[in-house]
C-alpha cells in the first residue's frame, strides 16, 4: 500500500523526525485560509498523487509552457494561485502514464533554505535478507539514473535484525553522506528514528529524496515516500485510514474487497488463473501467440464459489475484453469449485464473448462434468498450450 | 534417491487442526504412506487428531502442545507449518529452537519483517526453511509435505525447483507426460524473503545421483536466478553440471506492480524477465519462452 507524501510525513514526525511545517489541502476551498495558517515568505505548493518526478510533470488540462506538479512561490498570493491553478487538474509525470492522475490533494509547505540535497531510502535487501539503508550524496535527483551511472555514489549499509541500527551503522551512514559537526550529531538521533519508523511500521520501502542539509546545518526529510508491507496490514490497523482509494484502479479496487490479486492491463483477452506465477506464464503465452492480455488475475488457493463468481464478474466489466481464458490447475484450488464458480458467474451477468476453459489438476474429472453438464457455450482445452491457441483464435478469428 | 525428503522422513504439522491443515494431512497420509506422526496445537496438547475424509479416514495422529514435546516423542525430523500469517513466524522460529531440520512453511501472507526475523535466527542453527508462501515438496511414491497434487507425479529423473506453485505442477505434470518423472520436486515459494533459495536446491540434485536433468522456474523480481546461473556456470567449471531447462514467468508484467507473489515486482530497473532469460542462458540452461513447452525444452536438453 501506497500513501501520499503528506501522510508519510505526518507518520515520521511522530517518530521525531525533523519535517517542514505543512498543511494538506483536501478541497479546494480550503487552499487560501491553508496558505494564509503558514509563516511564509516561502511557499512550496506539491501536488499529492501516488507517483514520482511530479516537480517535472505537466498538467493536461494547463498549457504546455505552465509550471509542474511543486511549484515554489514566493509570497501567500502566489502560492494561493499555484494552489487554485494545480487543484483538480491531471498530472501528467514519467511514472503516472499519459493518462496522468488528477490532483485532488495538495500539500501547502514552509520553504527550506537548502545547502545540500542527499538522497536516503530504506528498504528490504532481497540478497542479504537484512533491511538496508540506501545513502547517496546526489540528492534530488533520479536515483536508479545514479546507480547506472555512478554506482561508486551508492552505499549500502545493511542493520544487523538482531541487533538492530547502531553507532557504528550512524558512522557509517553519516560518512556516506559526508556529514560532519551539527548534521554529523543529528544523523545520530535521525538514521534511528528512520529505522524505528521502517521497522514498527512494516514498511516495505521509506525513500527520503532529498534529505537536505539546511543552511543552519541541521538536517530535514524534505521529500517521502513511503510503501507499506500489505501482508502486514492485519496489525497496523491505524495505517488503513490513510489509504486513498480514488489513487487506485476501480476494478482492482473491487478486486480487493473480495482478497483476489487483479491487475488491470490493456490487452483483449481477460485471465483467471490460480497462482501467480502461472497468471504471469498465462498473460507471457497469450503474448507469444500474438494477443495482449487485458489482466493478472490470480484466484489463489482458497477461493469459494463467491471468490470465482466475483472475479469472473469483474473480468467481464472491462469493455476491452473480447475473450477470457480459464486457466486452473488445481492444488489446494479445487477444479470442480472453479468451475461452479463460472457457471454461476455466467448465469448471472451472462457470457457475451468466447470463453476457453482449461482445467488440470485436483478434483478436475468433477470440474470438468459441471462444466460439460452446463449449457455454456465454452470451448474446452486439454492444456495451456491448446487453451492459448484457442482463446487467440477465438478472438482473433 | 531423492533430496531433502523420502520415504523415512517423519513429519510434524504445525496448524494440523485448522481446516487447512487437516485438509493436506488427509491427503499427504493418502499418499504413499506419508509418515505423517503428529500435530502441534499449544492448547490441545494430548488430545488426538483424527482423519475424516479419503483414503486416510479413521487414521489418528496425536497432538501434543510443543515441537519440542512432539519431536521428543515421535522422533520427527521434518515439521510443515499452516499457522495464518499473524502466527506463522513464532511457529517456524519455535521449530528451529528445537531444532528440526527440515521445516516447510505453506503459509502465504507471512509480513517481511518477520521473516527478517527468521532468517536472522536460521544463521547457525540446525535447520532449514523452505517457503514460506510456497506449495511444499514431494518425491514421488515416498513422500508428500505441502499442497502438490500428487497424482500428477511419476518416480523418475528430473529434479523440479520452482519459485511458483502451480508452475511447480506444469513441470511435474509435463515431464510426466514426457515419460522422464520426477526424483523431487521442491517449491521455494513467492516471497522477497526466504528459507531456501535456488542454489541450496540445485547444489542437492546435482549431488543427487539420481537426478538426470532439471528444470528450474523463476519469475520476474530479485536476482536470485541471475545469482543461481552465476553459480552454475561455476559449478560446470569443476565439472558439476546436469542438462536444464528453464522458464521465466512473467515477461509480460509492468514495472512496478506486484504481480500476486510479494517477491514478483519489477522495480528500480531491476528484476525483469529478459535480464534474467540471458543469465540463464549464459549458464547453459535451456529457457523454454512457453510454460506449456517446459517438458519439451527439457528433452531437448538432454538431447
Amino acid at each position: 500500500m501506497n500513501i501520499h507524501e503528506y501522510q508519510a510525513k505526518k507518520l515520521l514526525e511522530g517518530f521525531g523526525i525533523p519535517i517542514s511545517k505543512g498543511e494538506p489541502v483536501l478541497a479546494a476551498s480550503d487552499i487560501d485560509s491553508a496558505v494564509d495558517s503558514m509563516p511564509g515568505p516561502v511557499y512550496v505548493v506539491k501536488s499529492q498523487i501516488h507517483a514520482g518526478g511530479r516537480g517535472k510533470g505537466t498538467f493536461k488540462e494547463l498549457a504546455a509552457d505552465a509550471k509542474g506538479g511543486v511549484r515554489v512561490s514566493f509570497s501567500a498570493d502566489e502560492a494561493k494561485a499555484n494552489a487554485h491553478e494545480m487543484f483538480g487538474k491531471t498530472l501528467v509525470t514519467q511514472q503516472t502514464g499519459p493518462a496522468g492522475k488528477q490532483v485532488n490533494r495538495l500539500y501547502i509547505e514552509d520553504g527550506a533554505d537548502i545547502e545540500t540535497e542527499l538522497y536516503l531510502s530504506i528498504l528490504v535487501d532481497r540478497e542479504t535478507s537484512l533491511f538496508s539503508f540506501v545513502a547517496s550524496t546526489e540528492g534530488g535527483m533520479d536515483i536508479e539514473a545514479v546507480a547506472h551511472d555512478t554506482p561508486e555514489k551508492i552505499h549500502t549499509v545493511g542493520i544487523d535484525t538482531l541487533k538492530g541500527i547502531t553507532d557504528a551503522d550512524v558512522e557509517k551512514l553519516n560518512k556516506a553522506f559526508e556529514l560532519t559537526g551539527v548534521a554529523a550529531e543529528d544523523g545520530k538521533t535521525l538514521f534511528p528514528a528512520l529505522y524505528k519508523a521502517f521497522v514498527e511500521s512494516d514498511m516495505s520501502l521509506l525513500e527520503v529524496n532529498p534529505l537536505v542539509v539546511l543552511k543552519d546545518g541541521h538536517l530535514r526529510v524534505l521529500d517521502a515516500k513511503v510503501s507499506f508491507d500489505g501482508n502486514a496490514m492485519f496489525r497496523q490497523a491505524a495505517l488503513a485510514d490513510l489509504r486513498d482509494e480514488t489513487e487506485e484502479d476501480e476494478k482492482e479496487l473491487e478486486a480487493s474487497k473480495y482478497d483476489l490479486a487483479y491487475i488491470a492491463l490493456d490487452g483483449d483477452i481477460g485471465c483467471m488463473v490460480n497462482g501467480a506465477g502461472l497468471a504471469m506464464a498465462t498473460m507471457d503465452i497469450i503474448k507469444l501467440y500474438g494477443a495482449e492480455p487485458a489482466n493478472f488475475l490470480d484466484v489463489g488457493g482458497g477461493a469459494t464459489t463467491e471468490k470465482v463468481t466475483a472475479a469472473f464478474k469483474i473480468i467481464t466489466s472491462d469493455p476491452n475484453v473480447k475473450g477470457i481464458l480459464v486457466n486452473i490447475f488445481g492444488g489446494i484450488m479445487r477444479c470442480d469449485v472453479i468451475a461452479q464458480g463460472v457457471v454461476q458467474a455466467v448465469q448471472d451477468v451472462g457470457l457475451s464473448v468466447p470463453l476457453v476453459v482449461r482445467l488440470e489438476g485436483t478434483k478436475v474429472k468433477e470440474g470438468k462434468d459441471i462444466i460439460n453438464n452446463s449449457d455454456l457455450n465454452v470451448i474446452a482445452a486439454d492444456d495451456l498450450d491448446d487453451a492459448a491457441q484457442k482463446i487467440v483464435k477465438a478472438v482473433k478469428g | 534417491m531423492s533430496i531433502l525428503i523420502n520415504k523415512d522422513t517423519k513429519i510434524l504439522v504445525q496448524g494440523l487442526t485448522g481446516k487447512t491443515g487437516t485438509f493436506h494431512t488427509e491427503q499427504a497420509l493418502a499418499y504413499h504412506g506419508t509418515q505423517m506422526v503428529g500435530g502441534i496445537h499449544p492448547k490441545k496438547g494430548g488430545t488426538t487428531w483424527t482423519s475424516e475424509n479419503g483414503d486416510s479416514k479413521g487414521t489418528e495422529l496425536p497432538v501434543f502442545a510443543t515441537v519440542k514435546e512432539g519431536k521428543a516423542e515421535t522422533g520427527a525430523d521434518a515439521s510443515v507449518v499452516y499457522v495464518p500469517p499473524a502466527g506463522a513466524a513464532a511457529a517456524i522460529i519455535e521449530a528451529i529452537e528445537a531444532e528440526v531440520g527440515l521445516i516447510i512453511c505453506i503459509t502465504e501472507g507471512v509480513p517481511v519483517r518477520d521473516m527478517v526475523n527468521v532468517k536472522a535466527r536460521l544463521q547457525d542453527s540446525n535447520s532449514r526453511l523452505v517457503g514460506p508462501n510456497c506449495p511444499g515438496l514431494l518425491t514421488p511414491n515416498e513422500c508428500k509435505i505441502g499442497i502438490m497434487p500428487g497424482t500428477i507425479f511419476k518416480k523418475g529423473s528430473v529434479g523440479v525447483v520452482s519459485r511458483s506453485g502451480t508452475l511447480t505442477y506444469e513441470a511435474v505434470y509435463q515431464t510426466t507426460m514426457a515419460g522422464l518423472g520426477q526424483t523431487t520436486a521442491v517449491g521455494i515459494g513467492g516471497d522477497p524473503v526466504k528459507g531456501t533459495e535456488f542454489i541450496d536446491v540445485l547444489d542437492l540434485f546435482l549431488d543427487d545421483a539420481e537426478t538426470e536433468s532439471i528444470i528450474m522456474i523463476g519469475e520476474i523480481g530479485g536476482s536470485a536466478e541471475e545469482e543461481a546461473s552465476e553459480w552454475l556456470t561455476e559449478q560446470a567449471a569443476k565439472g558439476r553440471k546436469k542438462p536444464m531447462a528453464g522458464f521465466i514467468a512473467g515477461r509480460t508484467a509492468p514495472p512496478g506492480r506486484t504481480m500476486g507473489h510479494a517477491g514478483a515486482v519489477i522495480s528500480g530497473g531491476k528484476g525483469g524477465a529478459e535480464d534474467k532469460i540471458t543469465a540463464m542462458e549464459a549458464a547453459g540452461i535451456v529457457v523454454s519462452p512457453s510454460p506449456a513447452k517446459l517438458g519439451e525444452t527439457l528433452l531437448k536438453a538432454i538431447g
